[in-house]
């Protein structure tokens, strides 16, 4: 372990840089505020890659601990620290984080400070999320991030960005509450300490449990976004610009999933076991249901989006049967998700950029056109659908075998998603890229840039790399899983 | 009967403010010209002494002086002090404001040191009398302060309703007082207090004069069912006087509360919590919902400071649970701690409002916040930490009072209450969001550039990063909030 407070690095060098890109005000600026942006992120990337190289694989306890007081007053510290589960999701979002300001270097030509600012700012704030280990510090983080997230999509999302803003604000702020109420309330059992690591040991009887349990599902459930609250999420992708759909479906989403893991099963163990019937269900639906869903869109935005839910649906159904192969699953699979998705919705920004359309009927025979994209394209719906040899085959195979193992028609029910999954992904790309050139624009589109080009080759890269050896991912995570598990196993009644 | 000289040592500031505002209303009817300037300086220059004098003369025991009516303590000497602070921002926020309308006349910086020295005696009354005396100081000032744009007609309707419904509020705590005489023969808090404890005092007269009492206080914080005025007064004055009403009295009334209330009835708190709590659930949730239909934003913020108090009273209704008193000090000192949240927050809120506005203008309407990013983005930026910091979002200060006083609650046991106010908290988001919407999301109405004068800009800046610091560090405050009530109760 080093000196360096590495942790607060990947929050705050990411937020000042937002704040000095900020400074660069109006758009005669842009040119700097693009160069400052990229380098900010660079930068913020640079700081989690020793978070991966000195992290030691053979311990579940917390590593790069950052301890301080913040709010004495209410024993509130600045208490930061990752471990196998977490220390992932620093580096992933930090590396989404650059591909975003490329994607968004051209597209952007309207208050560009401010967007690259919002954009470092969320960075920043989520790496706090994944890293706090004091209550009410995740839960400031978590509710900061909602503001950044608020002002990407009402200021440069589509037509309906208002009503999609508010209602994404409204439905995370709602749960985000309720579960505030839950935090005070542990504080108050655990004898007046805000810490997690302290909360994992509190013993509280089962009915607490259970409204705590809920309390969590409500404020993670909505992130995640599980059925029936997933209605923000299309909503809230569609309007997005590019930039905002990519951050929230490859880090947003995977908040309140962490959440579960971090606070839901651990601090209330009994109530997760009760109601994992519950949980389990509705994983189901949103794996099935929603999968028929994505099937029948006609906006090629809304169709990752529901993808997105669905694929979340695996990752909440890997945690809610207690085994580790299915756990280390369905957290390979929300890495993996965080790629490809981020892929994806690139891929549509690339085509949405050149036709301003996102109706799968507006396009046909890109191929022809774009050969390039194309190639690309056809990699990451592949790996949507979970094609073995790419990183999406990995998590969903894992958490399928893990189901099998808890039960055969939970695993029966889960592995017919693949079939959805293969189907709406790779019928989407064979009306969009396939066939006869449908129109004259599809006939003038250009090619990859180089920029482009250069983004969707490192994803690519990434998700064909998880795909054959994920061992570097879940080497890291073998010591916190089986705590976890060990830690869930036991009751706290 | 030999006559004791009284110890003024205490009561120092008070009597500095006394002197230099009488000192102040000579001196400006001889100076023609330069009234105006002198009077605007001569009150700030007053309220800063008196800081200074407050701070010097401040002591860690409560003293007694006049008899008994006066007491000197840290609860006190705090709650002044927000006082000053509070009113000398308002002016500052205020001065270019009256000069552009023609009503910045010397006897509004008058009648705004007499409302501080109002308050001031509010703050530090051991006894009825003077905490009668001084609110009603404050009132008629205040009063007097809404329609001085007499050539309005809707600021002199909001002065009458406002004069009106507090003279018949003033009349409501005058009686629950003479009840409380009548039950408990006297009107000295401390006596009243004993009383109480030994449980000397005839019950039911003791109750009535309680309600009544109850009733009063609620009036001065303006929450339901005794916010009629709140609206119509917030919209119908000068936005510099509405300023004014949202910050300072607000701790005034706080300070009220909390003397007549915990240093007077402390032995029969779960009677008044039980009124309270009624009252706060009715501000909370008729506040918020109300808020959201409106189109002025003055009436919005009056709503949302509605909403507010009834958090503070969430804060005081929290204190002793079935008799158990240990959770007192947490749970006034977050109450104080979301006054005192509130009053930054309102200043800044109003502030923006005089910023917008220029001769011949009045910032009033939603729509008139339609793309400020795009005429100035500091600004835009300050007015979104002010609003995300109202709907208790983090980093910002709004944050931590809500969690104090939600933390007191939940200590307390209130779930529902708990659950009761984070739902309409969502609901309160719904219309700070709808300003940020219009600021960031829409195409300005009105491209005229800003005309306040570097004064607002700069008190508005300091004031909307005041927000944000204190939401980074709110440990100072809050143990101060804290401190206060340790050396005082």
């Amino acid at each position: 372990m080093t000196d360096i407070p590495l942790l607060s690095l990947a929050i705050w060098v990411p937020i000042i840089g937002g704040l000095a890109v900020l400074a660069t005000g109006s758009d005669r600026n842009a040119p700097l505020a693009r160069m400052l942006a990229l380098f900010a992120a660079c930068v913020g990337f640079a700081v989690t890659l020793p978070l991966y190289t000195g992290f030691d694989t053979s311990t579940s306890a917390m590593q790069f601990v950052e301890l301080g007081a913040w709010v004495p007053r209410f024993n509130i510290n600045y208490h930061l620290g990752v471990d196998g589960i977490s220390v992932l999701f620093v580096l992933l979002n930090a590396f989404i984080t650059i591909l975003v300001v490329v994607a968004g270097w051209k597209v952007i030509e309207n208050k560009v400070a401010q967007y690259m600012a919002a954009f470092l700012i969320m960075s920043g704030l989520m790496n706090g999320i994944f890293s706090a280990l004091d209550g009410v510090l995740f839960y400031v983080f978590f509710e900061a991030s909602l503001i950044p997230l608020y002002l990407i999509i009402g200021v440069w999302g589509g037509p309906n960005r208002v009503y999609a803003a508010i209602k994404f604000f409204l439905y995370t702020l709602l749960g985000s509450l309720l579960m505030l109420i839950a935090l005070l309330y542990l504080f108050m059992q655990s004898g007046g300490s805000f810490s997690i690591l302290d909360w994992h040991q509190v013993q509280l009887p089962i009915e607490p449990q259970i409204l705590i349990f809920l309390a969590f599902l409500i404020a993670f459930g909505v992130k995640v976004p599980m059925w029936p609250v997933h209605t923000w999420l299309p909503d809230a992708h569609v309007e997005a610009p590019t930039g905002g759909s990519v951050v929230l479906a490859a880090i947003a989403l995977k908040l309140g999933a962490y959440g579960f893991l971090r606070f839901s099963l651990p601090i209330v163990p009994d109530a997760a076991h009760e109601l994992s019937g519950l949980m389990i269900t509705l994983s189901l639906i949103a794996v099935i249901y929603i999968g028929f869903v994505a099937l029948v869109q006609a906006d090629m935005k809304k169709l990752v989006a529901y993808s997105s839910i669905s694929h979340m649906g695996f990752v909440t159904l890997g945690f809610f049967v207690f085994n580790p192969l299915a756990l280390e699953g369905a957290l390979v699979q929300m890495i993996s998700h965080g790629f490809v998705s981020g892929a994806m919705f690139l891929c549509i920004g690339v085509l949405y950029d050149r036709l301003h359309s996102r109706e799968i009927a507006d396009y046909g025979g890109v191929v022809h056109t774009m050969p390039k994209f194309a190639a690309f394209f056809m990699l990451f719906a592949m790996a949507n659908s979970g094609l073995p040899g790419t990183s999406g085959f990995v998590g969903e195979f894992m958490v399928v075998l893990g189901s099998v193992k808890f039960n055969f028609w939970v695993g029966f029910a889960a592995a017919i998603s693949i079939i959805l999954g293969a189907a709406y992904s790779l019928w989407m790309y064979k009306r969009v890229v396939f066939g006869k050139v449908a129109n004259d624009q599809v006939a003038k589109l250009e090619d990859l840039s180089a920029r482009e080009f250069a983004f969707l080759a490192v994803l690519a890269f990434c998700v064909l790399a998880m795909g054959l050896y994920p061992f570097p991912f879940t080497e890291v995570m073998h010591a916190s899983v089986d705590e976890l598990l060990r830690h869930v196993a036991v009751s706290k009644l | 009967m030999n006559f004791v000289v009284p110890d003024f040592y205490p009561a120092a500031a008070e009597i500095f403010v006394a002197v230099m505002a009488l000192a102040l209303m000579l001196v400006t009817t001889f100076a023609r010209s330069a009234a105006r300037s002198l009077a605007y300086y001569g009150a700030q220059a007053t309220l800063i002494g008196a800081a200074f004098i407050t701070i010097f003369t401040m002591q860690g025991e409560p003293v007694h002086t006049f008899s008994r009516l006066f007491v000197g303590d840290l609860l006190g000497s705090f709650l002044k002090l927000m006082i000053y602070f509070a009113t000398a921002i308002a002016l500052l926020y205020g001065r270019s404001y009256l000069g552009e309308r023609r009503i910045d006349r010397p006897e509004y910086y008058l009648l705004a040191l007499l409302m501080t020295l109002g308050m001031m005696v509010m703050a530090t009354a051991n006894h009825m009398l003077p905490m009668y005396i001084g609110l009603e100081m404050m009132s008629l000032s205040l009063y007097a302060m809404v329609a001085f744009d007499r050539e309005s007609a809707r600021s002199v309707e909001a002065a009458m309703k406002y004069f009106v419904l507090g003279a018949l509020a003033s009349g409501l705590l005058l009686y629950g007082m003479s009840m409380i005489y009548g039950a408990t023969g006297s009107l000295e808090l401390s006596a009243i207090a004993q009383s109480t404890y030994n449980q000397t005092a005839n019950e039911t007269v003791l109750m009535f004069g309680l309600v009544f009492l109850v009733a009063g206080i609620c009036f001065k914080l303006g929450v339901v069912p005794f916010h009629m005025w709140v609206p119509d007064v917030y919209h119908g004055a000068p936005t510099a006087v509405t300023m004014m009403i949202s910050s300072a009295p607000k701790i005034a009334a706080f300070a009220m509360a909390v003397r007549l209330l915990v240093w007077g009835l402390f032995d029969i708190a779960e009677q008044w919590q039980g009124m309270l709590m009624m009252v706060a659930v009715a501000s909370i949730v008729l506040g918020n919902l109300a808020a959201i239909a409106q189109q002025n934003i003055k009436r919005m913020l009056a709503y949302s400071g509605i909403s507010h108090m009834g958090f503070v009273l969430l804060g005081l209704l929290s204190g002793v649970v079935d008799g158990d008193q240990h959770f007192a000090l947490n749970a006034y000192s977050s109450a104080m701690f979301y006054t005192v949240a509130y009053v930054i927050m309102s200043l800044a809120s109003f502030g923006m409002l005089i910023l917008l506005s220029r001769a011949g203008f009045e910032a009033e309407n939603l729509e008139d916040f339609k793309g400020l990013n795009k005429r100035s983005p500091w600004f835009a930026l300050m007015m979104l930490f002010v609003m995300f910091s109202m709907a208790g979002v983090p980093f910002f200060i709004g944050f931590f009072a809500k969690l104090a006083v939600l933390q007191a609650v939940v200590a307390a046991g209130y779930f529902w209450l708990a659950v009761l106010a984070v739902l309409m908290s969502v609901v309160g988001a719904f219309y700070y969001l709808r300003v940020v919407k219009l600021m960031y999301f829409d195409a300005p109405a009105d491209e005229t550039p800003l005309q306040a004068p570097g004064e607002v800009r700069l008190m508005l800046s300091v004031n909307g990063l005041a927000i944000a610091a204190l939401g980074l560090a709110p440990q100072m405050l809050m143990s101060m909030c804290a401190y206060a009530f340790i050396g005082s109760l």
